[in-house]
């Protein structure tokens, strides 16, 4: 092979629980291929060498928090010229986004001794929802055999092999006992999307849909059927306000069931 | 000797599965795991699910106790052999490129078999036969089909206690056998009487009988599995009206039930996954980081994935009615214009498996503007 440049690639943090990014790291026997494949030009997690940009592929960790985040990220896309963002706190907001219900300033005021030195937004939001992404990997945490896989469809110039379809594919595929028709367990696996391997389910637990809304989700239809396997109105709230809480469909659908009459616990619909 | 009726003890079981193992034969049978009655390599009929039975219905599967020991007392388990002879992910080739630039291809072989496959229901018998004509008949031949297919030995079962979401009665596959067997067995359970009644379908089989000195059955032990087949026929779950279905199908190609259907379902896959002649596929490609080295996999898909329809520009099925509608018609109608064949055995999987219960039966009860046979 001739010696061109290696691609840079940069790993980009905002707020997030660096999961995604110790998923890169934990690529262990793939790690090698990696560092060959491409140069690691910014990465704090890993190395404290820092190679100034532009960047040929920034991997963004993590959804905009404060007022800083909403420019920094701004900075970051000006400098990359391919940007993936990695994990549901990039794609969706992730968990933090859970605020986007409640209100920041009684958060601030009960959880910080001195509220007045922080400086925070009043919702967690997508890097999508502030500059054009190139790719969006889902998951909480990602899964790193697609990671490797998008860096490699791009070095290779090929389209990225991520399904959009359910985790149903893949538990099928396995051969996985479904939870719940055997055994009346609770998943959302029907209208996630797939890339984790049916991991939950392989291990007879339901779905909790860390990988956020499949391509053609039907939320209220397996809503009805949760709600027939024994779980309250609220509990369905709950398990589409986790980790992708934001996400079009989750949102959506935990929005409708909070309208219907009738008590409720949860906090009011947006 | 084909047409001579047999009978087996339980210890003629036993030896049956010995001596298919000792002839080299990979025996496949019904074994529980997690919850569910699920094919997989057995070495002794001491793995078979012995005393266990089913119970079915939309959405819900549950094993249960039965008390007469019966080795095949359930009905058509979480898949059929379709993993077997047609695996949910298979290596179609491996490249590599060498240090000059060239790139060599592997075919994969095939690994496993020859496989016995013991205990296939009259549904799952016939949807063998449905793939055979499918995969193996028409322009091309799927080699991997049919080198498994090949060399694999059927011993089927009939079905005396159907689930509630069987039909097979319907669509006439079973629950006894009618052809298409090496031997078939139908189990007779009388107080301390434990038999195999053995229909022998080819000269491969009644070769095997011979060798376990299996003994020519009586009248009454043949009188005795035919009640039985008797009796189940007329317990199935469901039903299926297959009166000028194709007609009915087509004619409703518009209809506004499709949106019914959409606002239930989940675009989810799993009714065309359990379902034994579904047979959609794609192909991946998979790469390493450095280019180097490659490989081309056949994994099952699904038309009600939005993907699968996937052409220059655009899905061709965007809309979940779609995808219902195209699964639906594509079991009762079309699969006859373009098989020559309903592609529906009545196995009752898409009900059972379905997360919300969608029901192919009552789907079409529906478009005919009957009511269905659910039993509740
Ligand atoms: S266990 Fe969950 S993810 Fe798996 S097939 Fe069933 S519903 Fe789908
Ligand atoms: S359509 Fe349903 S009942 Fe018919 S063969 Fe397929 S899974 Fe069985
Ligand atoms: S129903 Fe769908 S998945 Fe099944 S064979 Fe037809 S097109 Fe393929
Ligand atoms: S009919 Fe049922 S199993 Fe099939 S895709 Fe729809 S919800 Fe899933």
């Amino acid at each position: 092979m001739p010696d061109a440049p290696l691609p840079k690639l940069a790993v980009w943090k905002f707020s997030s629980c660096d999961g995604c990014q110790l998923s890169l790291l934990n690529c262990e026997d793939e790690l090698l291929s990696i560092v060959g494949a491409v140069h690691i030009a910014y990465f704090p997690e890993a190395t404290r060498a820092v190679v100034e940009g532009p960047y040929d592929i920034s991997l963004v960790e993590g959804s905009v928090t404060t007022p800083e985040d909403a420019e920094r990220i701004h900075e970051i896309r000006a400098e990359s010229k391919l940007v993936v963002t990695i994990g549901a706190c990039a794609t969706a907001g992730g968990i933090q986004a859970l605020r986007n219900w409640g209100d920041i300033e009684q958060y601030r005021s009960i959880v910080y001794a001195h509220p007045e030195y922080l400086s925070t937004l009043a919702t967690s939001t997508a890097i999508g929802d502030h500059i054009n992404v190139d790719f969006e990997l889902r998951g909480c945490p990602i899964d790193k055999y697609q990671l490797i896989e998008v860096l490699a469809s791009h070095l290779q110039g090929r389209r990225p092999r991520i399904p959009t379809y359910s985790v149903c594919v893949e538990c099928k595929r396995k051969g996985n006992i479904c939870v719940p028709v055997a055994n009346g367990t609770p998943c959302l696996g029907p209208v996630t999307q797939a890339g984790c391997g049916a991991l939950c389910p392989s291990f007879a637990r339901g779905c909790y849909g860390c990988f956020g809304p499949q391509d053609s989700p039907n939320a209220p239809a397996l809503s009805d059927q949760l709600i027939e396997l024994g779980m309250t109105n609220d509990d369905v709230i709950r398990v589409y306000r986790t980790f992708n809480a934001e996400a079009d469909a989750f949102r959506a659908e935990s929005n409708r069931l909070q309208a219907l009459p009738g008590p409720s616990k949860q906090g009011a619909a947006k | 000797m084909t047409s001579t009726t047999r009978t087996l003890k339980v210890e003629g079981l036993r030896k049956l599965v010995e001596e298919l193992r000792a002839r080299g034969f990979t025996v496949i049978a019904p074994t529980v795991r997690d919850g569910a009655i699920v094919n997989a390599p057995i070495e002794s009929i001491d793995q078979l699910p012995r005393g266990v039975g089913d119970q079915q219905d939309a959405a819900h599967y549950r094993l249960t106790e039965r008390a007469d020991g019966a080795y095949f007392g359930y009905a058509a388990g979480a898949q059929s052999m379709k993993p077997v002879l047609f695996p949910a992910e298979e290596l179609l080739w491996r490249g590599k490129r060498d240090a000059a630039g060239a790139f060599t291809v592997q075919p994969a072989s095939n690994e496993g078999g020859p496989y016995a496959l013991l205990g296939v229901r009259g549904c799952d018998l016939k949807a063998i036969h449905i793939h055979d004509a499918v995969l193996t008949s028409r322009g091309f031949s799927d080699a991997h089909y049919a080198a498994r297919r090949a060399g694999a030995l059927l011993i089927s079962v009939t079905c005396g206690s159907p689930a509630g979401t069987c039909f097979c009665a319907s669509v006439g596959t079973g629950p006894r056998p009618s052809e298409g067997y090496d031997l078939s067995l139908t189990e007779v359970i009388k107080g301390s009487s434990h038999t195999f009644v053995v229909a022998v379908g080819t000269e491969r089989g009644a070769e095997i009988m011979d060798a376990l000195g299996a003994s020519t059955a009586s009248e009454a032990e043949m009188a005795a599995a035919d009640d039985i087949a008797k009796d189940a026929a007329l317990n199935m779950g469901r039903e299926l009206n297959t009166d000028g279905l194709k007609y009915l199908m087509y004619a409703n190609a518009e209809s506004s039930h499709w949106d019914d259907v959409a606002s239930r379902c989940l675009s989810c896959t799993n009714c065309t996954l359990v379902c034994p002649t579904c047979f959609c596929t794609s192909v991946e490609d998979v790469s390493d980081l450095t280019g180097q080295e490659a490989s081309r996999h056949r994994v099952w898909d699904s038309c009600f994935s939005e993907d699968f329809s996937y052409i220059h520009g655009g899905s061709v099925r965007e809309s979940p009615r779609s995808r219902y509608r195209q699964w639906i018609t594509h079991k009762l109608a079309s699969w006859e214009d373009q098989f020559g064949m309903t592609g529906c055995v009545g196995c009752g999987r898409c009900i059972t498996w379905c997360p919300v219960g969608i029901d192919i039966t009552a789907e079409a009860a529906a478009l005919r503007g009957t009511p269905s046979k659910a039993r509740k």
